[in-house]
């Protein structure tokens, strides 16, 4: 990837951060380039896996369809050879596991788990994730209320309040 | 007699401002997708938001110096010497205002006595020959052109001197325009200002919207500190317009002038604006430059639409309007802008509102999203093409 074109493909990125559904002609005019060229930018993402998925935020709760959502803090001894990557590797792929980051600190991976109520998560926790070789704890915290999500704040009382006309 | 005749013959006078008029027709509908807002889009950022919090719950509600907090003073200061290497003296040549708006009508009114004639380059914001006639002066338009991008020229401003001119009322970036000068350009208007001893009151309010290159303070120009009354303020560089804060620096003698009459109309801008102002210095240079940076994206976005769509556009090089031309599409701007408000429910703003130059434009804000620009683009493409044919 050229010098200029990686830093095209950066700013086509922070556009598309702010709003997906754009299309390539509104793109291609705030960045100064084809339609074509930005279709042909955006495969090359999503083939480098860089533009890896666009997905909605949804208030679950709002929509009648509310899940269980827990972090679980897991500490683990990490394997011979293959360190950390290799329980990461078994954890995640689970479909329970929303988000999974490797930590500094007191506790060793950060696990986002989702389930239909507290008994599934729990479930999942002590027949899952605990019985993992290596896994030596977990801490379970429920959580309570969503105020913001990737970003994005999920009860957001900001409104354009401006006049329609003004000097 | 009926009030209207008790209004002073000095304000009846003045018309109404053409933006007025034009936002009471648009305040009677819905649907409509406005370009013809004068302020940013984004909400002042948050850590600034939160600076105004922290200090009103640590009891910050009283009045403060006439001249606004010492340290806001300090700040903006410091800034300058920074951004432009021009140096006042805090604590005698800087008065913090509400607004530019104030600002420019203490300017106004320390400056001029009755007949006093003040060079003011068209088009312009609205505000600048309302305040030189109620300060008693008269404001003498100076026509810049589409040609030469909206920069006034010497030659222009000379033609338009006589012996009672007293001072020259400029705004670069420009609203509506978005033209800038460059240091040179700047550079032959101050030699112009020296050679006939005119004061310069420079309202650089979109100094931080500048695009391609750096904006020039007209203060840092040889000479040009003690000539200049500089005016800038936090509503378009921080997305604060509501808060009413803004400064004006110069020569201590005519600062303190400006001082006595704010003394006496307003004593002080409020102290929350003037510590959520603090926060905006120190700590608000990374929001405003993403702000800078999303309109610079927008900008191009629109001369590029307007363009296609067969409309002359010069490129603006700051603030956040395009000013195209709708010469051929046969109408004129008040036609324009009424026929497509009422065909495709576009609001933007007649150019003559700006001054009498301003006729065969319109101005057209972009501090809007991108898809309400892609969308506004689409809803005036349907009504000049037919136009155009
Ligand atoms: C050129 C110009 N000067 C001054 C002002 C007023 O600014 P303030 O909010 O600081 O009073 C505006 C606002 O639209 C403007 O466009």
């Amino acid at each position: 990837m050229s010098e200029n074109n990686l830093a095209q493909k950066q700013d086509l990125l922070r556009l598309l951060d702010q709003d997906y559904h754009q299309t390539h002609d509104q793109l291609a005019r705030q960045l100064g380039v084809t339609p074509a060229l930005v279709g042909q930018m955006i495969r090359e993402l999503e083939d480098d896996r860089i533009l890896v998925k666009c997905q909605p935020i949804i208030n679950w709760e709002k929509a009648g369809l509310e899940d269980v959502v827990a972090l679980i803090e897991v500490k683990i001894t990490p394997q011979r050879e293959v360190g950390f990557d290799a329980i990461a590797a078994r954890i995640y792929r689970f479909p329970e596991v929303r988000n999974l980051f490797l930590m500094s600190g007191t506790y060793d991976l950060a696990v986002t788990v989702e389930g239909a109520n507290l008994k599934e998560v729990a479930q999942f926790v002590s027949t899952k994730l605990a019985t993992i070789d290596g896994v030596v704890s977990t801490t379970t915290h429920f959580v309570l209320k969503k105020y913001k999500e990737e970003g994005v704040i999920i009860d957001d009382e900001e409104a354009d309040r401006r006049l329609l006309v003004t000097p | 007699m009926s009030w209207a005749d008790r209004v002073s013959p000095l304000v009846r006078s003045i018309p109404p401002s053409g933006i007025r008029r034009f936002f009471d027709i648009v305040a009677e509908m819905s649907g409509v997708v406005s370009l013809g807002v004068g302020e940013p889009d984004f909400v002042t950022p948050w850590h600034i938001r939160e600076s105004c919090v922290h200090g009103l719950q640590r009891g910050y509600t009283s009045y403060t110096s006439n001249y606004g907090l010492l340290e806001l003073r300090q700040e903006i200061a410091r800034m300058l010497e920074a951004d432009y290497g021009v140096v006042y003296d805090p604590k005698c040549e800087a008065l913090i205002t509400v607004g530019v708006s104030e600002a420019l009508d203490l300017a106004m009114r320390a400056l001029l006595s009755p007949g006093d004639e003040v060079l003011v380059p068209e088009p312009c914001y609205v505000s600048y020959n309302a305040c030189v006639s109620l300060a008693g002066g008269v404001p003498v338009s100076v026509c810049s052109s589409r040609e030469n991008e909206f920069r006034v020229t010497v030659d222009q401003l000379a033609a338009a001197l006589t012996p009672r001119t007293k001072a020259l009322l400029i705004g670069y970036p420009n609203n509506p325009t978005g033209a800038v000068m460059s240091r040179e350009d700047l550079a032959a208007i101050a030699r112009f200002a020296e050679q006939h001893d005119l004061i310069v009151i420079s309202d650089e309010i979109y100094a931080s919207l500048t695009y391609d290159g750096e904006h020039t303070c007209f203060a840092s120009l040889p000479d040009m500190r003690d000539r200049t009354i500089l005016l800038n303020g936090f509503s378009k560089a921080y997305a604060m317009t509501g808060w009413r804060i803004g400064y004006a620096m110069g020569n201590a003698d005519f600062i303190g002038a400006m001082t006595k009459i704010h003394q006496y109309t307003m004593l002080c801008a409020p102290i929350t604006a003037q510590i959520a102002a603090i926060e905006a210095i120190k700590q608000g240079t990374a929001s405003r430059n993403k702000m800078v940076d999303e309109y610079d994206r927008r900008r191009r976005l629109m001369v590029d639409g307007l363009r296609n769509l067969g409309l002359d556009c010069f490129e603006p090089r700051g603030a956040f309007y395009v000013f195209p031309s709708i010469h051929n599409t046969g109408l004129t701007s008040l036609q324009f802008a009424e026929q497509l408000l009422q065909a495709e429910k576009v609001a933007l703003v007649p150019g003559d509102a700006f001054g009498a130059c301003g006729e065969g434009f319109v101005r057209c804000s972009y501090a809007s999203s991108s898809k309400n620009l892609a969308d506004a683009l689409d809803r005036i493409g349907r009504f000049v093409t037919p136009l155009l044919k």
